[in-house]
């Protein structure tokens, strides 16, 4: 089962354990929509695990389930064996449409978390921010507000104001939809070196297979309800990864087999 | 802020001045002239913009009871505004955040709210112990309501998003409220402060034709009485400057309060 080595020494924390979780809304006109049915798996920690649907089938739904925002209408969801019960700042999430405040600037945004809960002196938060922004390339950027900022920018400034939680878990939901392909190319390694440097457990939510099997450790195909997750396919493509590995052997195989099963679900609808 | 030259470009100051909107304006006032030269249908009475400002300078700019008109319109349009924001900002609030406060309140609210603004001055002279507290009243309903729709507006508004971020980082209720949603409907108080000093403006005038014995609404209304159209044209012309610097200062205020918005 376990495919990346994770005797690094330290213990990997997030690892996160649904089970027969469901979770429905009511529509305009009252009636019960089950999004979530019976969908039960495991996340391991340490590892990049790509959640991959078409839009629809629960992702952001399941997303928000983890990160706490929404409660489960049956079943549970636990992260190294304490249940969630609502957001906490071990797992921080970077959603589809930014969600930086647009009254603060950068260093603002990156230092409210920490200044927030009490965790750090207001000093060591903005040196801490500092580092970070140097890291992501945002250092001189760090007095804008965000409206100033190109769409890549804030993504990595969203990162930045998750990592300095140091955070067990990063939920991506879709991150870097509706970015320019050369954007999106450069935050996909840009992300890669990231994760693949600390090892933060990650849950990222996509629609695209080449970004999901570019990043993946493993990878899930969601679909509609009940059992929402059916597939899971062990992206052994070797790490570090660059855009390289896409012309492999390996990485065409696999692209087959996921692409075999996502046909396998398209011809049930059809 | 050098680095930025390419974000933040300064016109030079004669695009800036916008010569189309001089040129306009100037038209304006020649069609007006000729208009009155001409004997165009109903500007036979009227006097020429050159005798309506001999009779400015002769007569009214160096007169106390004209400035006078001005400092008690621009008194009534204060504190009317002010009294609106102040109870309208946290009114709104509460309907956005109190869902039982809502359901209480909020039918009433929308009771009262179709209502003119001149509706109320018959109560509130009835009301009001005082001539100037009936008008202050009036005016302050002007602004009223419709502060306190866009406050309720922009809580709605506010994206889960930045209030699921502040619950993940651990920001507690108070936090959340004074960091997230205030700032956030900050945009909506502007809009309902731009669109409440426009409308303050209007009702102090008619409620000072109606029911005052100052301002510059009395002023123009007795020009007509009195069969004076000068004093009639000063009259307008006053209150369209006395709006347009109002407009102005709430302006100034609304950046300020979004230094992260850009410039319209």
């Amino acid at each position: 089962m376990n495919a990346v080595d994770n005797s690094a020494g330290t213990a990997l924390r997030g690892h996160i354990k649904i089970c027969q979780l469901a979770r429905g809304f009511t529509d305009k006109d009252g009636n019960g929509i089950s999004v979530i049915e019976d969908c039960s798996v495991e996340f391991e920690p340490g590892l990049l695990n790509v959640v991959m649907g078409k839009s629809g089938c629960g992702k952001s739904t399941l997303a928000y389930l983890v990160a706490g925002y929404l409660n489960p209408d049956r079943g549970s969801i636990e992260i190294d064996g304490r249940e969630v019960t609502g957001p906490g700042s071990d797992r921080i999430m970077v959603f589809q449409e930014t969600a930086l405040w647009p009254w603060m600037t950068v260093t603002d945004n990156v230092i409210f978390g920490p200044l927030v809960r009490n965790a750090l002196p207001k000093s060591e938060a903005k040196e801490k921010a500092e580092a970070l922004l140097e890291r992501f390339g945002l250092i001189d950027f760090k007095d804008k507000y965000p409206g100033q900022l190109s769409g890549g920018m804030k993504r990595r400034a969203e990162i930045a104001q998750a990592l300095i939680n140091s955070p067990d878990i990063m939920i991506l939901d879709e991150p870097f939809r509706g970015l320019d392909v050369m954007t999106r190319e450069l935050l996909q390694e840009y992300y890669l070196q990231l994760f693949e440097d600390t090892q933060l457990t990650t849950l990222f939510i996509t629609s695209e297979l080449e970004e999901a099997l570019f990043l993946a450790d493993r990878l899930y195909v969601m679909s509609e309800a009940p059992d929402n997750i059916d597939q899971v396919i062990e992206v052994d493509l070797p790490r570090p990864r660059s855009f390289e590995v896409t012309t492999t052997e390996r990485y065409l195989e696999l692209k087959q087999i996921a692409m075999n099963h996502l046909y396998a679900g398209a011809e049930e609808l059809m | 802020m050098a680095q930025t030259a390419s974000m933040s470009r300064k016109p030079s100051l004669w695009r800036r001045i916008k010569w189309r909107g001089i040129a306009s304006v100037v038209a304006f006032f020649v069609l007006w002239h000729l208009a009155v030269v001409v004997k165009f249908s109903g500007f036979a009475e009227l006097p020429t913009p050159i005798q309506t400002l001999q009779t400015f300078f002769a007569e009214y700019i160096v007169n106390p009871d004209y400035w006078a008109s001005w400092v008690v319109s621009f008194e009534r349009v204060f504190y009317g505004f002010i009294i609106a924001q102040i109870l309208g900002i946290p009114l709104g609030l509460l309907f956005g955040t109190s869902p039982k406060f809502r359901d209480m309140f909020f039918p009433v609210f929308e009771l009262l709210r179709p209502i003119p603004p001149l509706a109320w001055v018959p109560i509130s002279i009835l009301f009001w112990p005082t001539n100037e507290s009936s008008i202050v009243f009036i005016t302050f309903i002007g602004a009223f309501f419709v502060i306190v729709i866009n406050v309720y507006d922009g809580v709605g508004g506010i994206q889960k998003e930045h209030l699921w971020l502040a619950r993940s980082l651990g920001a507690t209720r108070a936090a959340i409220f004074r960091r997230i949603m205030l700032p956030s409907v900050i945009p909506s108080i502007a809009v309902g402060m731009t669109l409440g000093i426009a409308i303050t403006w209007n009702v102090v005038i008619a409620a000072e034709m109606i029911a005052s014995d100052s301002g510059l609404g009395r002023m123009t209304w007795e020009g007509y009485v009195s069969s004076t159209p000068e004093v009639v044209l000063i009259g307008m012309i006053s209150i369209g400057l006395a709006g347009y610097l109002s407009s102005i200062t709430v302006d100034w205020v609304e950046s300020r309060m979004m230094p992260w918005q850009e410039r319209r």
